[in-house]
């Protein structure tokens, strides 16, 4: 919204300054966004008079002129015609800055003769466009501020525009003469009185209104209009135009302009209709559907069933309250006009307007609220500045329903107020702000003006008082904490696994990346989504469609970034959301990191390698372990189809109970996301680790032996599928007393051992660990538990003792 | 005797490895060395003799034993000193390659901003993204026709025909958790809801996706005064110095009264500075819960009265850390994250600090 400081002292009778308005306007809520003051560029400019002109010897269009000014006789080269002997100037000293030519001035030389600064054009100072020749001044004192002048003779050159942004709640705000009534409230001045005397009808009206019973409840309540007839719809009045520019819209016509000024000045939207156009009588009504209706944008809609319109005997002549018809349009040739104000339903207007986006003056004041009292005497108004301007004779007013009713109260509870500002405010600064804000205060009762649709309730009395009270002046109440003494902690056990998973992917070397929770399709459907449930309705893009089934996409995206820009080697983890569905309950936390090329730069030592699964495996059981989850997992495979199907396993406690998951991405995967390989990743679902049921702080007593722990290590040889972890558990099992722990060290497989041990096998070399408790163990109970723990592993595994 | 001593100690100094050692010790104080048959003459001395010459040959024979010793430490660090004059590095080579991993910076705001507030004893509430509409609007005070609705730049979720709800969105503040919170634990509560927001924008200064922490605090006499001092000492913790905040009266539908919160700060050579200077810069918005959310939660309004806060977790670090470009945190580059980026082990922490 935005206004000029002479268009806001219509309304209010003030002598604060812009500063002091535009800070008042702020604090009130009214956040100025910013003010232009023509005045700043213009303020070194001071009044000259030229005492002699004489030709240029070396120019003839140039004339060398003395000129006094507050600094003594100066003398400047003109070539202005009209520079001359006894003008009243504005001068330009050397130093300044001159905002129409974008330069600053410079003692200098024009053709030999030196010249002590500048007359201005009006263009030159960018008031006008004017360039004719220099301002030539009827009146002014040598060495007097040109802007004082101006603001004495001509303050509408001047005038500085304030642009403000309204919050939805403040409709009243979107007319200048709300925005007075605020600043009057705030002790700014005095809001002036309005009085708008009827203008009586010279005849009967031969266009009439009806509203169709089904719109009068809540569409349209009220709809007003006259015909005014012999107008000259000429260009509007200098000072209509002059304020129409300031604010940024372009002049059109009388008729047009008298609209537009009434929107800004009062919020009050109207309609003017070439009366000629318009065949019968108007009739508000809803769309049938399908109608097509060209309206003044030049476009052409097509109603949807139950839109208003504004119809007559041919047909829609207006999308109600939103934007008139093309047709009926008032034009330079117009003398019969007829001019509507109504009331509309914001949420009716809203509707409609968001169906045909269209985004019209009138939508954006009907769809916060106008004033509906004021319906008809803006349609007073606008009759009789219509009369001023166009002439012509007005009918009598025909009009269809009634002003609705907004008629409100809410007990003003003084106490209140102050508790929820926690500032004092006296009860009679209270009303007095209400009242000055236009509510009526009947025994404690706060009657709402029909112009605040926002105030609905008590709370709302609160707001009122405080922001015209000045929030700005609220001091600050320390707030005594929840409990005395040391805060507990806040954290869930979720919340702690969170953060202790980030921590751990972090010190295990990993970048954390954020990246958007939503993906393209093609990569969704890689990862088991992109269906209708996760798709967005109105997607910002085609990359950014569908919500996240899974963080590894986005990963892999960024890697793809990453080698773009010519870094190779990553070790990226994201903590977030992933979706299984569209529903809220549909979202859950993964934990992901993505391993690509090697594992560092080269090195002088030589401990570069390229990424194997087994990074994946051991970061995913750091963080398992970093986040509380049991050491004795199983290892399944048939990870989900993103995964390559030989290298990846999935950590659980049990089939049903997945934890994690970790491997090397499926190749095909990787090129279709244009990702260079192999990758490897692994995948942890904090919340599917079992919450360990802990009362106690006490931890189990260490059971450490002072026996010498033995160690023994045996070579089996196994068909090549055996998995190690079969043959560990079975050796594990072979003693549960006496073995300490299994451990594999090294796995012998592949042609070469193939070539010793036969086709289809490998080895496995495992390191048992025997714990003796009571006293230390004989050659022969040692020889026992080797024995046992060899028929273990032949009867799992089928593997025997190399030899 | 003192020959003696000094003819051993003299061949002890001479000795040249370990092995003349030996030999100097075989020849003393071996079965047949100088010393033992000095000794075994002590059989024959009369008594008083034996008083003076029993002690004198016991200490010569300590002093041989002591300087073999001595001798012989003093030959094996020569030899040490030696083998290590050849055992030379570069110990300019770089040490082994470690990985560097990293934080990223919203996750480090949102851990300070956590360790703050815990310490007023604000608990961390979390809610869904994909949100009903009944969360993210009408229980906040925005019934389906408010304007803030559009203006919101909405993400809204499919709908399958048929299915006649309303369609779900992407929740376009973290206001709703306030809802979620007041209606699992009532009043009075104290929480921050930190997490993903979503708007349907995206230029220099705009991310269809960002971050937003929301405060709540319920009890029943907590006014505007009590947020005012609970920001000032968030901010003035948060960016660690003092700094003032400005309350303006604006208006958000879920709060009433409502306001837009301004912190103190310079402007020099386009660099914003916190805590210092005239100028203002706004944060956050805030105010007094409105009734109507209260009641739409289930919390009682003539019983309990309280605050809600919300502002935008990538800016706080954006100001706080000195971070030009929003879109940037959402990148990935490699070399942002690492240049932005905070170590594994920096908790934040009110003891340790939150300043890094």
């Amino acid at each position: 919204m935005k206004f000029t400081l002479s268009w806001l002292k219509d309304h209010l009778d003030t002598t604060a300054s812009v500063e002091e308005i535009a800070e008042a306007l702020t604090d009130l809520g009214l956040e100025v966004e910013s003010v232009e003051n023509p005045l700043d560029a213009l303020k070194d400019f001071t009044l000259g008079k030229v005492r002699s002109a004489e030709k240029h010897p070396d120019a003839d269009k140039l004339r060398v002129c003395l000129v006094e000014t507050d600094e003594g006789d100066k003398q400047i080269i003109c070539g202005a015609p009209n520079a001359r002997a006894g003008i009243t100037v504005v001068v330009a000293k050397p130093g300044m800055y001159i905002p129409g030519i974008d330069t600053t001035i410079q003692v200098g030389k024009i053709r030999g003769v030196e010249s002590h600064g500048m007359m201005c054009s009006e263009r030159e100072m960018q008031l006008s466009d004017e360039h004719e020749g220099i301002i030539e001044l009827p009146s002014g004192e040598v060495g007097e501020r040109f802007i004082d002048w101006l603001a004495e003779h001509d303050p509408a050159r001047v005038d500085p525009v304030i642009e403000i942004a309204i919050t939805p709640n403040r409709p009243d705000a979107l007319g200048v003469r709300g925005i007075a009534r605020d600043l009057a409230a705030r002790g700014l001045g005095r809001l002036k009185q309005q009085e708008i005397e009827p203008v009586a009808g010279e005849f009967a009206s031969p266009i009439g209104v009806t509203i169709d019973a089904s719109l009068k409840q809540k569409g349209c309540p009220l709809f007003a209009g006259r015909l005014i007839r012999g107008v000259r719809n000429g260009p509007s009045p200098d000072w209509l135009q002059k304020r129409l520019r300031a604010i940024g819209l372009r002049p059109i016509s009388a008729l047009v302009d008298i609209t537009n000024f009434f929107t800004y000045d009062q919020n009050r939207p109207l309609h003017v209709f070439d009366a000629d156009k318009v065949e019968g009588s108007l009739r508000i009504h809803p769309a049938k559907g399908g109608e097509e209706f060209l309206a003044l944008d030049e476009k052409t809609y097509r109603l949807e069933p139950g839109m208003m319109a504004i119809s007559d005997a041919k047909g829609i002549e207006s999308l109600a309250g939103i934007m008139g018809g093309e047709q009926s349009g008032v034009t330079g040739e117009t003398v019969n006009v007829f001019v509507e104000s109504a009331y509309w339903d914001p949420v009716t207007i809203a509707a409609t307007g968001r169906r045909l986006k269209i985004n019209s003056d009138a939508r954006y004041r009907f769809e916060r609220g106008v004033d509906p009292a004021f319906t008809l005497p803006g349609l007073e108004a606008a009759t009789r500045m219509i009369l001023d301007l166009c002439g012509g004779a007005a009918s009598e007013v025909v009009l269809d329903g009634a002003v609705p009713d907004t008629d409100r109260a809410y007990r003003l509870d003084t106490d209140r107020v102050q508790r929820l500002v926690g500032m004092e405010i006296a009860a009679d600064e209270q009303r007095r702000t209400l009242e000055a804000l236009g509510f009526r205060i009947e025994d404690g009762m706060a009657q709402v003006p029909s112009w605040r649709p926002d105030v609905q309730g008590a709370s709302d009395l609160v707001e009122e008082v405080a922001r015209v009270a000045s929030l700005t002046r609220l001091q600050g109440k320390p707030m005594a904490r929840a409990r005395v003494g040391v805060p507990a902690p806040i954290l869930t056990p979720m919340q702690i696994r969170e953060r202790d998973a980030r921590r751990t992917c972090a010190a295990l070397g990993y970048n954390e990346c954020v990246t958007y929770s939503f993906i393209d399709a093609a990569s969704a459907a890689l990862f088991g989504g992109g269906g209708a449930a996760t798709r967005l309705d109105n997607p910002i893009s085609s990359e950014m469609s569908h919500m996240r089934p899974d963080l590894l996409p986005g990963l892999l995206q960024a890697a793809a970034r990453n080698q773009a820009r010519g870094f190779a080697d990553l070790a990226l983890f994201e903590v977030g959301p992933a979706f299984h569905g569209g529903e809220p309950e549909e979202q859950h936390l993964q934990v992901t990191g993505l391993l690509v090329g090697h594992t560092g730069p080269k090195d002088v030592h030589g401990s570069r390698r390229p990424v194997d699964v087994f990074d994946a495996k051991a970061d995913a059981e750091a963080v398992l372990a970093a986040i509380g989850a049991p050491a004795k997992v199983q290892i399944l495979r048939g990870a989900r189809a993103w995964w390559h199907p030989g290298r990846s396993g999935m950590i659980c406690l049990g089939p049903k109970k997945v934890l994690g998951v970790f491997g090397e991405v499926h190749p095909k995967v990787l090129r279709e996301m244009d990702v260079k390989g192999p990758a490897m990743a692994f995948t942890i679902w904090p919340e599917e680790v079992p919450v360990p049921r802990r009362a106690t702080t006490t931890r189990p007593a260490l059971n450490a032996s002072d026996l010498q722990p033995v160690d023994r290590d045996f070579a089996f040889v196994v068909d090549a599928g055996v998995e190690a972890l079969a043959l560990l558990n079975a050796a594990q099992g072979a003693d549960k007393e006496l073995i300490d722990s299994v451990r594999v060290f090294d796995e012998f497989s592949g042609e070469k051992a193939e070539a010793q041990m036969g086709a289809g096998k490998k080895s496995l070399a495992i390191s048992v660990r025997l714990q003796p408790t009571g006293k230390t163990l004989t050659e022969k109970e040692i020889e026992a538990v080797a024995a046992k723990i060899v028929q273990k592993v032949n009867a799992a595994t089928g593997g025997v003792l190399r030899s | 005797m003192d020959d003696l001593r000094q003819k051993y100690l003299d061949a002890v100094a001479g000795a040249t490895d370990e092995s003349a050692l030996e030999d100097i010790r075989v020849q003393a104080m071996g079965k047949q060395g100088e010393v033992a048959l000095k000794m075994r003459e002590l059989g024959k001395m009369t008594p008083d003799e034996r008083q003076t010459a029993g002690p004198a040959l016991n200490k010569l024979k300590d002093e041989i034993t002591s300087a073999i010793a001595a001798k012989k430490s003093a030959l094996a660090d020569a030899a040490l000193d030696e083998r290590l004059r050849h055992e030379w590095l570069d110990v300019t080579l770089p040490g082994r390659p470690r990985p560097q991993g990293t934080i990223h910076p919203v996750s480090q705001v949102t851990d300070e901003v956590g360790a703050i507030f815990a310490d007023m004893g604000f608990a961390v509430a979390e809610g869904p993204q994909i949100e009903s509409d009944w969360f993210n609007f009408d229980a906040l005070n925005i019934p389906p026709e408010h304007p803030t609705r559009t203006e919101m730049d909405t993400f809204y979720m499919h709908r399958d025909p048929g299915d006649d709800r309303p369609p779900h969105v992407l929740r376009t503040h973290t206001s709703p958790v306030q809802i979620r919170a007041m209606a699992k634990h009532g009043a009075p509560l104290r929480v921050i809801a930190p997490g993903r927001v979503y708007r349907a924008d995206y230029d220099q200064t705009h991310t269809p996706m960002f971050h937003q922490i929301e405060g709540l605090a319920l009890d029943r006499d907590l006014s505007m005064a009590n947020l005012k001092w609970v920001l000032e000492e968030f901010f003035s913790a948060f960016f660690g110095t003092g700094v003032r905040t400005r309350l303006r009266a604006s208006h958000f539908p879920f709060t009433e009264p409502s306001a837009e919160v301004d912190i103190q700060c310079s402007w020099e050579g386009g660099m914003v500075k916190v805590g210092e200077g005239d100028d203002w810069l706004e944060v956050l918005g805030s105010g007094m819960v409105h009734p109507k959310v209260l009641s739409a939660a289930g919390v009682d309004p003539d019983q309990w009265q309280g605050f809600a806060f919300g502002m935008g977790i990538d800016r706080l670090a954006m100001l706080k850390y000195g971070i030009p470009d929003l879109r940037a945190f959402f990148d990935s580059d490699l070399r942002w994250l690492r240049h932005y980026g905070f170590p594994a082990l920096d908790v934040p922490t009110l003891h340790g600090g939150v300043n890094r």
